[in-house]
């Protein structure tokens, strides 16, 4: 049938690859990936570790499946733990102090897994600050932006899910206030809280309801998403920093095989290694000292996990409105801070990379990325939402914090409100002056180079500086800051004079994107630098012929 | 600057005489790979060599001795730490052994690439994400093409039909989710109290005389007939709507109540779900009768009909009436007049 001429492979692997190739022919697939280049960069390892908490909860979850019973049923503890000997506890709780106490290796398992969905959301928070403050998010990579926010959502409520499973005092809490913010939605709530929990609270149901979610909906679209989300970076290749031999049409670095199978490869382990170092040396959730759940008891300083910390603090702290009018109640109070401004935060954070475009008339793409300071609208933006989410994260501690340094709660509730309101602009314009300054400073190097401490006493007395120009790589980074675009508006009134109906959403759009790039600071010219270039040099040569002496100054 | 013009290297793709193609701004070439001593000295190769390989021994070593830890020592072996406390020797022996060794692993691995794989960084081109315009025609041509040999577009009664029958497809995957729990009905209006019921402690279901309550005293109560519902029931949906907590003040304290008479000498009786999102509330301040949710820090003024005095819970606490019965034990004078526990939307 062909006539080309296949060689027979002689080693077990080449017997393998081409026992494969003859019925799947990845090769030329497997080369290119293979032999792809990935740039280097700390911050780009910050995904990294998010992807391999993941996996860890993928292991860890499956292993605690064994074991643990998704029930409500009651049993009589009679495991090894002797202060619930006899207590009577939901066969949920039962077994999780099983796989604590009775299980070898089961509190590790255990540990693993609390400690690897605390890491694994913090890295997707960070990993998600990471590809803001760089601008990554443009075009073309919107579409994994909001894939990201989608797996920043359902890792949030993943580790929601989870923490509630046990049945354990401190979790069956957080659910009852659950209950409580469903009951909260208009027209439906009643009937959704009927509904997910099989009738009132607590009831027999939802534990086992919520395994199935935990276990097996939101990881299957999470595995999903993750598996889209690293597609999309393969295939549209990783952004890089500028420097040296970067360009928009080309990505610097090393290539798969051999440099990140062994780095990635290896990472893996360190982020597996040290989560379970963490695991063995360090108590998370002991549920043993909660003991069992039952709605009529409560522990003070009740506190969630550091991710839904923000929410708790925004329900803290929204005053007590609530409008009962024709029969209906609204309940201000708990619909605010807990459906509308997270809905309002989420939905910005998707929609971000088109409304910056939007503002910005930006249709070009980016593969490489912003210096934060280089965007300093959008840093401060960043910064301030930023200092909103920490402000409620630190008012969800706020009876912590009042306990510690004796303080009043309502001094600090008070506080935390106007805090909301006051820190955010603040930081918007602190931030945007520091990214400014950067600039300046950053200008200021390559025009006349950097301070070296190295100080010249000139004949008559002067002292100068000696300032010695900065790395290539250096000035590499700077020269790359990428340009304002010219905004295209449409005219107001066209040739035939007849008015645009878009005239009022331009005008808007002209004024919100002068502002966005206001005071940015332009790179210097080449006519620029090079006049600088001579000046110094011209400055050095006088010195030396004057017979300058050297001392330092330090 | 002067020395960006002495720097040598190739024209990186993407960039024509210094400039970048697509932005326009310039660009540097690389500058020259600087060996590391592994490169040049073999000595330092071999040492390189020695510590990965290093790394991996001990890695091994200490897999193996997580299993002896597993078969030795017993899960209830606890092990005393100054400072922080004791713990489960065997997790700390495991979780320790088992995550040097992962940890040595990788670092092995990281050691080895950077050390002795090339470090040599490579370019590779990249091109604008969009197809080229005749792919685009070509996909178009073929979706219309398909579009057109369907027949979707003209057959309007076959169009019309399909799209009536898929917008229904949904219904029953709905529809079976209605089985998932009961109607609300009045579940969230009624709990075990009425007339006569007996307050009884929790957890020990005892009943409970005035004089066992000193002033300033509190006490956590369910009604008497909990203990005999929950087993009925099986579940704790009674208890988390009918707990209180009694407490009894001078009566010349009570500045108010929600009903004429409804506290027993100063023996006060309101319900322990906080009505902001339905926690149990627990910390009671003698002094000024407040009442503090450790949820959300909600508080509520005993003395004073259990109204909201701070936080984010917009209704006040129910009270519920009491008083004694002819063998001078505490019960409820009625049920409680209004819906206990977080708002709802058909509350009014």
């Amino acid at each position: 049938m062909s006539t080309t001429h296949y060689e027979d492979p002689t080693t077990v692997v080449g017997k393998a690859a081409t026992y494969v190739d003859d019925r799947l022919a990845p090769a030329g697939f497997m080369k290119r990936l293979l032999t792809k280049v990935f740039p280097d960069h700390w911050s780009f390892m910050l995904g990294e570790i998010a992807l391999y908490s993941f996996i860890i909860l993928l292991l860890s979850g499956t292993y605690l499946t064994l074991w643990f019973k998704p029930s409500m049923t009651e049993v009589i503890y009679n495991g090894s733990y002797l202060p619930l000997k006899g207590v009577k506890m939901s066969e949920a709780f039962s077994s999780t102090l099983n796989i604590s106490f009775d299980v070898r290796g089961g509190l590790l398992m255990r540990q693993i897994h609390h400690w690897a969905a605390l890491f694994f959301v913090a890295a997707v928070s960070v990993h998600l600050l990471r590809v803001f403050f760089t601008g990554a998010f443009r075009k073309p990579r919107e579409i994994n932006w909001v894939i990201g926010t989608g797996l920043l959502t359902l890792a949030i409520l993943e580790g929601f899910a989870g923490y509630s499973l046990p049945d354990d005092l401190l979790s069956g809490t957080g659910l009852r206030i659950a209950e409580g913010i469903m009951q909260a939605i208009p027209l439906v709530g009643t009937y959704v809280a009927m509904f997910l929990f099989g009738g009132e609270f607590p009831g027999t149901d939802f534990i086992s309801r919520l395994y199935s979610v935990h276990i097996l909906l939101i990881p299957g679209i999470l595995l999903g998403l993750v598996t889209a989300h690293l597609l999309m970076v393969v295939y549209q290749k990783h952004t890089q920093f500028p420097g040296p031999g970067r360009t928009e049409s080309n990505v610097v670095g090393y290539r798969l095989l051999p440099i990140y199978m062994a780095k990635a490869g290896g990472f893996f382990f360190v982020v597996f290694g040290i989560t379970t170092l963490i695991a063995g040396l360090v108590t998370i959730n002991p549920i043993w000292l909660y003991g069992p759940y039952t709605p009529s008891q409560i522990t003070a300083g009740s506190q969630p996990d550091w991710y839904i910390g923000w929410l708790d603090g925004a329900v803290r702290v929204t005053p007590n409105i609530e409008t009962s009018a024709f029969g209906h109640t609204i309940s201000w109070n708990i619909l605010i801070p807990a459906l509308i401004i997270p809905g309002i935060m989420f939905t910005a954070l998707g929609l971000y990379p088109w409304i910056e475009a939007w503002v910005t008339g930006d249709k070009r793409e980016h593969h490489l990325l912003d210096r934060p300071r280089n965007a300093p609208t959008r840093t401060a933006l960043g910064v301030m939402a930023l200092s909103f989410y920490l402000i409620l994260w630190i008012a969800g501690g706020n009876d912590i914090i009042a306990t510690s340094f004796n303080l009043s709660i309502n001094t600090l509730i008070w506080s935390f409100r106007i805090m909301l309101f006051v820190v955010p602009p603040i930081s918007f314009v602190i931030t945007k002056r520091i990214c400014l300054s950067l600039q300046r400073r950053d200008n200021d190097k390559l025009l006349h180079g950097y301070e070296t401490g190295r100080i010249l006493r000139l004949p008559h007395g002067e002292f100068i500086e000696i300032h010695e120009p900065i790395s290539v790589a250096e000035a590499a980074m700077i020269l790359g800051k990428s340009d304002v675009p010219a905004l295209a508006l449409p005219p107001v009134v066209d040739e035939q004079g007849v008015k645009n109906p878009k005239a009022r959403s331009s005008k808007v759009r002209a004024r919100l994107s002068s502002w966005y790039y206001s005071e940015n600071v332009p790179v210097p010219t080449a006519e620029e630098l090079q006049a600088a270039r001579e000046h110094q040099e011209h400055a050095l040569h006088a010195a030396g012929e004057a017979g300058a002496i050297e001392g330092s100054s330090h | 600057m002067s020395d960006l013009e002495h720097f040598h290297g190739e024209e990186p793709i993407g960039s024509v005489d210094g400039i970048d193609v697509v932005s326009g701004k310039q660009v540097f070439p690389m500058g020259p790979h600087e060996p590391r001593r592994a490169d040049i000295d073999p000595k330092a190769a071999k040492r390189a060599e020695r510590q990965v390989a290093t790394m991996f021994v001990l890695a091994t070593v200490l897999i193996l001795g997580f299993v002896v830890v597993y078969v030795k020592v017993p899960t209830t072996k606890l092990v005393a730490f100054p400072i922080v406390g004791t713990a489960s020797l065997s997790n700390v022996l495991l979780g320790t052994l088992f995550g040097l060794g992962m940890f040595l692993i990788g670092a092995g691995a990281i050691h080895w690439a950077k050390k002795l794989m090339p470090d040599v960084e490579v370019a590779e081109a990249r091109h604008e994400m969009r197809s080229t315009p005749t792919a685009r025609q070509e996909f178009a041509a073929a979706v219309k093409q398909g579009a057109a040999e369907s027949g979707f577009g003209e057959r309007k009664i076959i169009r019309r039909t399909l799209l009536g029958a898929l917008a229904l497809f949904p219904i029953p995957l709905v529809v079976i989710l209605r089985d998932l729990g009961p109607m609300p009905g009045t579940r969230l209006r009624t709990t075990l109290w009425g007339k006569g019921v007996h307050l009884v402690t929790d957890p020990t279901y005892r009943r409970i005389r005035p004089e066992d309550i000193p002033i300033g005293g509190l006490i956590n109560a369910v009604p008497e007939n909990l203990l005999h519902k929950e087993e009925e029931d099986g579940n704790l949906n009674e208890r988390g709507k009918a707990s209180i907590i009694i407490v009894r003040m001078d009566p010349a304290d009570i500045v108010s109540q929600q009903g004429a008479g409804w506290d027993y000498q100063g023996i006060v009786a309101y319900s322990k779900i906080c009505t902001h999102v339905g926690c149990p509330i627990s910390l009671y301040q003698q002094r000024t009768h407040h009442l503090l949710c450790p949820c959300h820090q909600s508080t509520f003024d005993l003395s004073d009909s259990g109204k909201v005095v701070f936080g984010p819970a917009a209704r006040r606490m129910p009270q519920l009436a009491i008083t004694v019965d002819a063998d001078g034990y505490l019960v409820a004078q009625q049920g409680f007049t209004e819906p206990v526990g977080p708002s709802f939307w058909e509350r009014g």
